[in-house]
């Protein structure tokens, strides 16, 4: 219908955009091999990726990093897809729970992770809670759940902010595949959980996974959460290249970068998978 | 079989709730020692000082309001343009052209701001407000792209060439047919885009160089602090035009495009 001219014209501003973003990445892998440093003139050199492979510490926070992401997208995708379909069974009531579930979406991870700070500490309002129950003696009886060991904080977070994200998608999903399907599987026969598992269940995966791919590169790249959260060692792979960047020491900065173009790396490789899974959603 | 599902949409409630609850709590609080299960002392004190000049509060909001929605302003303008030729044009390079848009969407905005930094200070655009906008457009841009495409390609081509048939140019078919027709997805497109700026840490940090002080780093530098009936205040003052905001195109949004990047 439109022209080649046109449009490529109407993608310029974007692609400009982009290209800013390329740029970025590209600058950044420079400086990981040494190049644009601040102190001394080389020629590029691997040297800084081969010091990050050979560092335990490196690899320990890189094990937390997959750990907290893995665990926190496989728990917000189950919450978030049964809350979908909790609330496609609701008959009464589902409107204004689906707003308050909602809730979560427009606050930011920063206030998310302060409030569940101030929930989650040994002397928090939970931990309040159970005491007024009898449960808890003292603040020194209830497990640190924060700056912890197993980053349950941190990974609560992530859940919490996440569900109402997944349980969107799943519902939208739901919606394009309709129920004819499923009742025709019902009228054939097949129990509910049947008729759910293999008829509506990979109808609706691709949306899900698409999001909870978002999810999971989410977990992986962001630092606020683990900066408040988490434990000072091992730091996640993104608090560890934050810190290393803005270290006094300019020396260390290629290492920095070399550990975000890990991350980078880390991510970039689902960006195919995501297109993919956005072209075979059906929305 | 009910008492389950009841059981369920109780559990739902607290878990949605309980997490905010301790924030408006604490900004009111006065005194509030373990193990109160409400503070001792009512106060406004946190309140009082978040709201005056030496808490820098204020000026942070506004630093915070300009900069997003001057990102909502540049992320439309060059998002539904692409999104037009995206949702209705199939042409070579397609693909490419998808990854690099949306690309933002799964890789940290951390990785692209020290990557740019030294570019930035080279082309004096490192703390300033216009460099910031600029690296929040990059993470503002896909997902007004990802809602308007969906939203062209499920609109149908025949009301503009009905318009067309009937006389209309086609700047006016555009701007008479098409445009009203995507208004809801516009406002959820503009939310998201606001969203995305207004919740940025790394980026405005990075890149502002603390000059750009926007209501995210004043949270932040609150929660370092020991006070957390003033970090309570501070991170309520942070998320009140988000709620307002969100009410407002609640209309527009549902589960068809309301949440598709609200991260």
């Amino acid at each position: 219908m439109s022209s080649r001219p046109l449009t490529l014209l109407l993608l310029l501003p974007a692609l400009l955009i982009g290209g800013l973003f390329l740029v970025g990445l590209l600058f950044g892998l420079a400086q990981s091999l040494g190049l644009f440093s601040l102190v001394e003139v080389g020629r590029p050199t691997l040297r800084f990726y081969g010091q990050l492979l050979r560092d335990p510490d490196v690899l320990r926070s890189l094990g937390l990093t997959l750990y907290v992401s893995g665990t926190a997208t496989l728990l917000a995708t189950v919450l978030g897809v049964a809350l979908a379909l909790l609330l496609r069974r609701m008959a009464r009531g589902a409107g204004s729970l689906r707003l308050l579930v909602q809730l979560p979406l427009p606050v930011p991870h920063l206030v998310a992770a302060l409030g569940l700070a101030l929930l989650l500490a040994q002397s928090g309002l939970l931990a309040r809670l159970l005491h007024a129950l009898g449960l808890v003696a003292a603040p020194a009886n209830f497990p640190a759940l924060v700056n912890d060991r197993a980053a349950v904080g941190v990974i609560v977070t992530y859940v919490w902010k996440e569900v109402p994200f997944i349980t969107l998608a799943t519902l939208a999903a739901l919606r394009a595949v309709g129920d004819e399907l499923e009742q025709a599987a019902r009228n054939l026969g097949a129990s509910p959980w049947q008729a759910f598992r293999h008829v509506t269940l990979p109808l609706v995966a691709p949306a899900v996974l698409g999001a909870a791919v978002i999810v999971f590169a989410y977990a992986i790249g962001a630092f606020e959460v683990p900066l408040l959260l988490g434990q000072s060692f091992p730091r996640s792979l993104a608090v560890e290249a934050y810190t290393l960047y803005q270290d006094v020491d300019l020396a260390v900065r290629p290492a920095a970068l070399a550990l975000n173009s890990l991350l980078a790396l880390l991510t970039l490789a689902a960006v195919p998978l995501y297109v993919w899974l956005l072209r075979r959603t059906m929305i | 079989m009910p008492r389950l599902r009841w059981f369920a949409i109780l559990a739902v409630v607290v878990w949605t709730l309980l997490p905010l609850l301790p924030l408006p709590l604490w900004s009111f609080s006065g005194g509030w020692r373990w193990p109160a299960l409400l503070p001792e002392r009512w106060s406004s004190r946190a309140w009082a000082f978040v709201l005056s000049p030496e808490a820098r509060a204020l000026p942070a909001l506004f630093t915070s309001l300009a900069l997003a929605l001057l990102v909502t302003l540049l992320a439309l303008a060059a998002g539904l343009p692409a999104a037009l030729a995206l949702g209705r044009t199939r042409f070579r390079g397609r693909a490419l052209v998808e990854l690099l848009i949306f690309a933002p969407i799964l890789v940290p905005p951390l990785t692209v701001a020290m990557g740019v930094q030294v570019l930035f200070i080279r082309l004096g655009l490192a703390d300033t407000l216009a460099g910031v906008a600029l690296v929040h457009l990059v993470f503002s841009l896909p997902y007004v792209v990802l809602i308007l495409a969906s939203a062209v390609a499920g609109l149908s081509a025949t009301w503009e060439e009905q318009a067309r048939s009937l006389g209309a140019t086609r700047w006016r078919a555009f701007w008479h047919v098409t445009l009203p027709l995507l208004r809801p997805s516009l406002a959820v497109a503009a939310l998201l885009a606001f969203l995305v700026s207004w919740s940025q840490y790394a980026l405005t940090l990075l890149i502002g160089g603390g000059n750009v002080f926007t209501l995210p780093l004043l949270v932040f530098a609150a929660a370092r602090g020991s006070d957390p009936a003033l970090t309570a205040a501070t991170a309520l003052l942070f998320i009140a035009p988000t709620l307002a905001f969100l009410a407002l195109a609640s209309r527009n949004l549902d589960e068809r495009n309301g949440g598709v990047g609200l991260l």
